[in-house]
């Protein structure tokens, strides 16, 4: 009976069910289309706004000075004897500072009604800079040096439109006329804004000196945990998901300890920090916001979360191609090795970049095994300086966010993009790895 | 059900016997699959295995290498004995039965790897060949016996994957000889070939069984009669007739044989 309709229908026409399948499928693809575009939109809204928060922190603006080492000062007896010049704390030198700014405005040729206090302009960073610069090189004791010395906080805060006249009124650490200064001192050439490879390479400094601040240690930190977490989490996880996925035998035992994993991959990571807190620090004696107890509590928190992935990507790997290798006398462990494994081989390693990824961005389990202090000691080369004391970049994100001066928005902003680089890396490290694999068929 | 002594025990007739079943069952968890087959596999022959689809063919032939073993729901009883040796005895290793006892699987598995190295990976795990020239000779030598050396002799560093289906399986059939087995279990090797390759592994088969004792499942009657002296026929898991393959063809005994070797049922 349909026969006599089936004959009339052209190709040509679509039929009203292949209209409304048509249809369907249209509008399946524009709701994709949405979710694509609004998650590329929050991206872009993300990325945008921690580049343009952030990238001010990799620009710092710098002071040139020329500064007289005065021997009465610095080494009274003239012995040159360094435990003696030692005695000399960073507040002695702030006068050489006063008096080389002082030197430098009236060698300008500025004046400016009103001006107290110019050192102001300078980060108090500074005295400490130079009475290192004089205890390793005493030989300038008696000379004027050139120094480039970090300008203040709020004058950098100034050339970044941070800080206007209006709100230097109102600041105790800085005055207007410190800004017209800073104009005066910029049109001389003797203060200039520009890349700042030390915010990448030094220490923290304190709350009130947000210009020296840097994520050296952070970084540092940060490295020696994922070292510790590659080098265990990645032999266990994969020889733990290859055990367990082709060798175990399958029974009720297994079967819990699977649960227990997936179980495990969903628990908070704080909840690892309370367990490293006890474990590694109270139980095992290890030493507080070390490197090699964060590594530890990471690498527990990852282990789950690369062994699922590295089980299905082994699960995935078709049977036939392990019977292929039985078939021809291949004992299980060469079956695994030559040829099950490399076909696991890139999702094992996707699973273990995104495990990598969590932990190098986790923050709360290291809270809580003291990553948070303040360190301004590099950590030694490993092996040793696994024990020393560090942070870790989402921790001095956290750590800056917490202080009061506006400065440091700018900072954690910075240090956000610096996690991110690294993130990028690792995962084009990633990529680039599983192409290789997956060239071998 | 471990003899020591029976090897010197096994008699004239016995001793030409490659393989002799007794009383085997297979269970698939509840899936009674082989129920009670018996059967002698005579050395320097080919056996076929004929029978409907889902009969246990596959299943029977899988135990003769203990393939089963890697399948967790499967269990195989009864006495399997290659050269007089009960191929399940917790003494034996698998590993060194399947070196002995190779198999051409029912759906091509070439290893995603070249086609080189598909046919090497035998001789190499099992230290046949000490030196680069040899493992050549060994490949060149598998793959014309398999009837592809004309095919890929200039590709061979290809991927096996990336061959048509007949050439996969002929690849496998090339893998399979490579290691030079004493008996070599074919599942269904030509379902997927033309006549043409089809004729170059029956020759195969027939240069074979010069030296192997070979065991071949078919659906294809032409086929079984043409390269088997004894045939085996399987029906819902039991072994319904089992001898010379012109009695088979022939003369069979039972009903459903005739009734399947003449396309009745099947
Ligand atoms: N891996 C397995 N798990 C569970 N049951 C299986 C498995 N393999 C085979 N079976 C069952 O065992 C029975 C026999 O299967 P087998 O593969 O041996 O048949 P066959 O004779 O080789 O069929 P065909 O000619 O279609 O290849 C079937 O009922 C099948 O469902
Ligand atoms: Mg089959």
């Amino acid at each position: 009976m349909t026969e006599i309709t089936a004959s009339r229908q052209s190709l040509l026409l679509p039929d009203a069910r292949t209209r409304s399948r048509n249809a369907a499928e249209k509008r399946f693809r524009v709701y994709g289309m949405i979710a694509i575009g609004l998650a590329v939109l929050a991206l872009c809204v993300l990325l945008v706004s921690i580049v343009s928060n952030g990238a001010g922190a990799f620009q710092q603006t710098f002071i040139t000075l020329d500064v007289a080492f005065p021997e009465d000062k610095l080494d009274k007896n003239g012995n040159r004897d360094p435990a003696e010049m030692a005695k000399v704390t960073t507040f002695g030198y702030a006068p050489l500072i006063k008096s080389a700014i002082n030197a430098r405005i009236q060698a300008e040729g500025i004046e400016i009604e009103g001006l107290k206090k110019p050192e102001r302009m300078i980060s108090k960073e500074a005295a400490a800079q130079l009475r290192n610069f004089v205890l390793s090189n005493p030989e300038v004791i008696g000379e004027t040096r050139r120094f480039e010395v970090l300008a203040s906080g709020r004058v950098d805060g100034y050339f970044k439109g941070r800080v206007t006249a209006e709100s230097a009124k109102r600041d105790k650490n800085i005055s207007p006329e410190h800004l017209v200064l800073a104009d005066a001192l910029k049109n001389a050439g003797a203060l200039e804004t520009r890349f700042n490879w030390k915010f990448v390479t030094w220490p923290d400094a304190s709350e009130n000196r947000p210009e020296a601040s840097g994520l050296g240690v952070a970084i540092l930190g940060s490295f020696y945990m994922m070292l510790v977490v590659l080098v265990l989490a990645l032999p266990i996880g994969v020889a733990a998901s290859i055990y367990l996925e082709e060798f175990a035998p399958k029974n009720r035992f297994t079967d819990l300890i699977e649960v227990n994993i997936s179980n495990l991959a969903a628990v908070p990571s704080i909840v690892f920090g309370i367990l490293g807190l006890a474990i590694f620090i109270n139980f095992a004696g290890l030493p507080q916001s070390a490197p090699i107890v964060g590594g530890l509590v990471l690498t527990l928190m990852t282990l789950p979360r690369i062994i699922i992935p590295s089980r299905a990507a082994l699960a995935a790997v078709p049977p036939s191609i392990r019977e292929a290798a039985l078939g021809v006398g291949a004992s299980r462990m060469q079956t695994v090795f030559h040829h099950v494994l490399p076909l696991a081989a890139p999702g094992i390693l996707t699973g273990l970049i995104i495990g990598l990824g969590q932990a190098l961005g986790e923050t709360a389990p290291l809270l809580l095994i003291g990553m948070v202090a303040f360190v301004r000691e590099y950590p030694d080369a490993p092996p040793e300086g696994l024990f020393d004391p560090a942070t870790a970049l989402p921790v001095q994100i956290f750590n800056f966010t917490q202080r009061a001066d506006p400065a440091f928005v700018e900072r954690a902003s910075g240090a956000i993009i610096v996690l991110l680089i690294f993130l990028l890396i690792t995962n084009s490290v990633a990529i680039y790895l599983r192409r290789r694999f997956e060239r071998r068929w | 059900m471990n003899d020591m002594t029976m090897p010197e025990q096994t008699t004239k007739a016995e001793a030409d016997y490659k393989f002799t079943a007794k009383g085997v069952d297979v269970f698939y968890a509840d899936n009674h699959a082989i129920k009670d087959v018996s059967v002698d596999i005579n050395d320097k022959t080919v056996t076929a295995f004929i029978g409907p689809s889902g009969c246990g063919k596959s299943t029977f032939l899988r135990c003769l290498n203990r393939m089963n073993d890697t399948i967790d729901i499967c269990r195989v009883t009864g006495d399997i004995r290659l050269d007089g040796e009960d191929i399940n005895d917790p003494k034996v290793d698998p590993v060194q039965l399947r070196a002995k006892v190779g198999m051409v699987f029912q759906k091509p598995n070439p290893f995603p790897k070249s086609i080189y190295d598909n046919v090497a990976y035998g001789p190499r795990i099992h230290g046949l060949a000490s030196g680069k020239a040899e493992l050549d000779d060994i490949v060149e030598k598998s793959l014309r016996r398999a009837a592809l050396w004309g095919e890929v002799k200039d590709r061979l560093d290809k991927p096996g994957t990336g061959l048509s289906g007949g050439q996969q399986q002929r690849l496998c059939i090339a893998r399979a000889v490579a290691t030079e087995p004493e008996v070599l279990l074919m599942d269904e090797p030509c379902s997927a070939l033309d006549p043409i390759a089809t004729a170059q592994v029956e020759e195969l088969i027939d240069e074979l069984r010069q030296n192997y004792s070979l065991v071949i499942v078919t659906h294809s009657m032409q086929q079984a009669a043409r390269v088997s002296q004894k045939t085996a026929f399987f029906h819902l898991g039991e072994l319904v007739e089992f001898g010379e393959t012109a009695d088979i063809f022939t003369n069979p005994e039972d009903s459903r044989t005739e009734s399947y070797i003449t396309g009745r049922i099947g």
